[in-house]
């Protein structure tokens, strides 16, 4: 039976639909617009005349350097910062999908960290880590490792992953619990009287169980890391020092807010517009059909 | 192919003891069907002896070794799930071909063996098929493959058909007979089916409340059943009981009902007096003339075909439910008169519910020869 309502004539549909137009239109499509339209323009310096270039912020952005490396440095980020949260989440999941004492408090406690807003965990990780006031960071001085990440890029690049990662850790344990215990026990245990010992277990039967979840949570936690890492890279290093930890939304923000170049971060958004597309597409691609039928 | 002893095999959950310590044996290539109620404690039996459990006491001798602190993967045993636990993301072929590979036999002999498995049970056009590419019927016969080609010392069994429509199941049923039979492979199987029992079994063990109520062949369990618990499980529709007193020396039996019913296979030691159960089968009751002198006065008050006889349900004038089976047409409403054929009187202790036999020997001659051989006293020999 169709139990949807069809509402008559035009104006209630409207009114139904408007706000979340309104919001889409004001918060998307407008900055969206000029974002698209300002990195095929250029201003002069004092913001009189606006001309129309072309492609020429594109090709200008390529052959910067400084675009370039923030583009390998950003890829690094992301493979990281996925393969750290996914790792681990899959890790942890594999023990609390086990009968153990105090599972309800620690499954709990680690989907907590998401619940933590970026920049608070970044100030949360400057206690820890902080080479004069971190907890972890001072001890690490003072057993002799020259601990310092607000002069030390590598340092500080490490310390912006495993932040991001951090709070990512939740959100895939959810879906790797979750995950796990959909396969049926009956399945594990058919594959232990098969012989399959714990490792192969999980090599041949829950991980190619998983993969659906898998490819859903990297698609996830590669636009997570790209996009959404931006409080926590402000908040602990402001992309420094140098250029060390520049990504290239971080570089959006540098260049267009900080250093008023409106084309070429418009550019610059233009072409991470392109990659979220991309990746949203291969998602839809080969998940959205497997999760409907 | 080989002996399974299991010896005190109990289990308990914290405080809750769901088997109370099981002995069976069986002989090489014997198929032994554990049947009861749900909760009865048939499937957690049949997970220790899998080793998917641990028990809390009692051991599983496997081919005269001693499996029970052993690991499922190091016991060469096979299991065929109720709900098939076929590997999803595995075709039919790796699916079966899965144990062979762990146990790192080569990739011609891999092939053959599944091949022939898959000839066996009709599956070898699917080999390349994902399960949930196929029906019911054929994830059953791959999860039947996937233990056949493992070529395991025991089979078990963990209510492979319910998940089958009535007509598969059937089919299904005399498939897995001829198999086991023809590879001669000791099996335990477990169902809540009692015609899935009967017909599969060489012996059946009846448990009840996380014990064997009885272990015995089918026939002898049908025709002495050890108790009323056993009595009223196996068989439909079920055993009729008739609340009694021993009467006239031992040799007869007074029905609270009214009538005397003689023992037919002579008499049952203790007192007149002592409270007794009367079981008789539905297929056992006659219906008398009117105002036969031994009859029962039963009111019906459900009346089923089922096409070449009816049953009768209804009332005895004590209000005790009694079911008869006869040929012919009654209305609903309609008083009969039911007469009880002495000769298939099944007579119970009330106070434990046990079988009380003649005190005399019983002529050699009705006792059916393989029930003889595995006596239900003495479930642990064969």
């Amino acid at each position: 039976m169709d139990r949807r309502t069809i509402f008559g004539g035009r104006l209630l549909p409207i009114a139904f639909v408007l706000p979340q137009l309104l919001v889409t239109f004001l918060f998307f499509l407008l900055p969206a617009g000029k974002a698209i339209y300002g990195s095929f323009t250029r201003t002069d310096a004092f913001g009189l005349h606006t001309r129309f270039i072309g492609f020429a912020n594109f090709v200008s952005l390529l052959d910067d350097a400084g675009y370039r490396a923030a583009f390998g440095r950003t890829a690094i980020f992301c493979a990281l910062v996925t393969l750290l949260a996914m790792a681990s989440a899959l890790l942890f999941a594999v023990f609390a999908d086990h009968e153990i004492r105090g599972r309800a408090i620690y499954r709990t406690l680690l989907i907590w960290p998401y619940a933590v807003a970026p920049a608070v965990s970044a100030v949360l990780w400057v206690f820890v880590m902080h080479p004069e006031v971190g907890i972890v960071g001072r001890e690490l001085g003072r057993l002799g490792i020259h601990w310092d990440y607000t002069v030390n890029g590598a340092q500080a690049l490490g310390l912006v992953i495993v932040a991001s990662a951090w709070t990512q850790v939740s959100y895939n344990f959810v879906f790797y619990l979750a995950g796990l215990q959909s396969i049926p026990s009956s399945v594990i245990e058919a594959a232990r009287m098969d012989g399959a010992g714990g490792f192969r277990r999980f090599r041949t039967i829950v991980l190619p169980l998983l993969m659906p979840t898998t490819f859903f949570l990297l698609i996830v936690n590669l636009v997570y890391a790209a996009f959404d890492t931006f409080g926590t890279i402000m908040a602990l290093t402001r992309g420094g020092p140098g250029q060390a930890t520049v990504t290239l939304v971080v570089k959006v923000y540098r260049d267009g807010v900080v250093n008023l170049d409106l084309a070429g971060s418009s550019a610059q958004s233009v072409i991470l517009m392109l990659i979220v597309i991309g990746l949203t597409a291969v998602q839809f691609r080969f998940l959205g059909r497997r999760t409907i039928s | 192919m080989a002996t399974l002893e299991l010896a005190g095999l109990a289990k308990s959950f914290g405080a809750l003891a769901v088997l109370h310590g099981v002995d069976l044996a069986l002989a090489d290539g014997e198929m032994v069907v554990i049947v009861g109620a749900s909760g009865c404690g048939k499937s957690t039996l049949l997970r220790l002896v899998a080793g998917l459990e641990e028990p809390s006491a009692g051991s599983v001798v496997l081919d005269g070794r001693d499996v029970t602190r052993l690991d499922p993967a190091a016991r060469d045993i096979a299991m065929v799930f109720q709900n098939y636990a076929l590997y999803p993301h595995m075709s039919v072929f790796e699916n079966m071909a899965y144990g062979l590979r762990i146990r790192r036999l080569g990739r011609a002999d891999i092939r053959s063996r599944v091949d022939q498995a898959a000839r066996m049970l009709g599956i070898d056009g699917l080999l390349d098929r994902k399960p949930r590419q196929l029906s019911g019927g054929q994830r059953q016969r791959v999860a039947m493959g996937r233990a056949i080609v493992r070529e395991p010392k025991l089979f078990l069994f963990d209510e492979p058909l319910s998940n089958l429509d009535a007509r598969l199941r059937v089919q299904m049923r005399a498939e897995i007979r001829r198999l086991q039979r023809r590879l001669g492979v000791t099996s335990l199987y477990v169902t809540h089916d009692q015609v899935e029992a009967m017909t599969l079994g060489d012996r059946l063990l009846v448990m009840h409340e996380g014990r064997p109520a009885q272990v015995a062949s089918p026939l002898e369990i049908f025709c002495r059943p050890a108790n009323t618990y056993v009595a009223g499980f196996i068989g439909a529709p079920a055993m009729n009981f008739l609340p009694a007193r021993l009467a006239d020396a031992g040799r007869a039996a007074a029905l609270e009902a009214g009538p005397v019913m003689a023992f037919a296979d002579g008499p049952r030691a203790g007192r007149d007096g002592r409270a007794l159960i009367i079981g008789i089968r539905p297929e056992d009751v006659t219906v008398l003339p009117e105002g036969a002198a031994q009859g029962l006065r039963l009111a019906v008050d459900l009346v089923e075909p089922l096409g070449s006889e009816t049953l009768l349900h209804g009332r005895l004038p004590g209000g005790a439910a009694f079911t008869v089976q006869r040929a012919g047409m009654v209305q609903v409403g309609e008083e009969i008169t039911v007469g009880l054929r002495a000769a298939s009187l099944h007579v119970f202790e009330a106070e434990t519910g046990c079988r009380l036999d003649p005190m005399l020997p019983v002529p050699p001659a009705e006792v059916e020869p393989r029930a003889a051989m595995h006596g239900s006293r003495d479930p642990g020999g064969t």
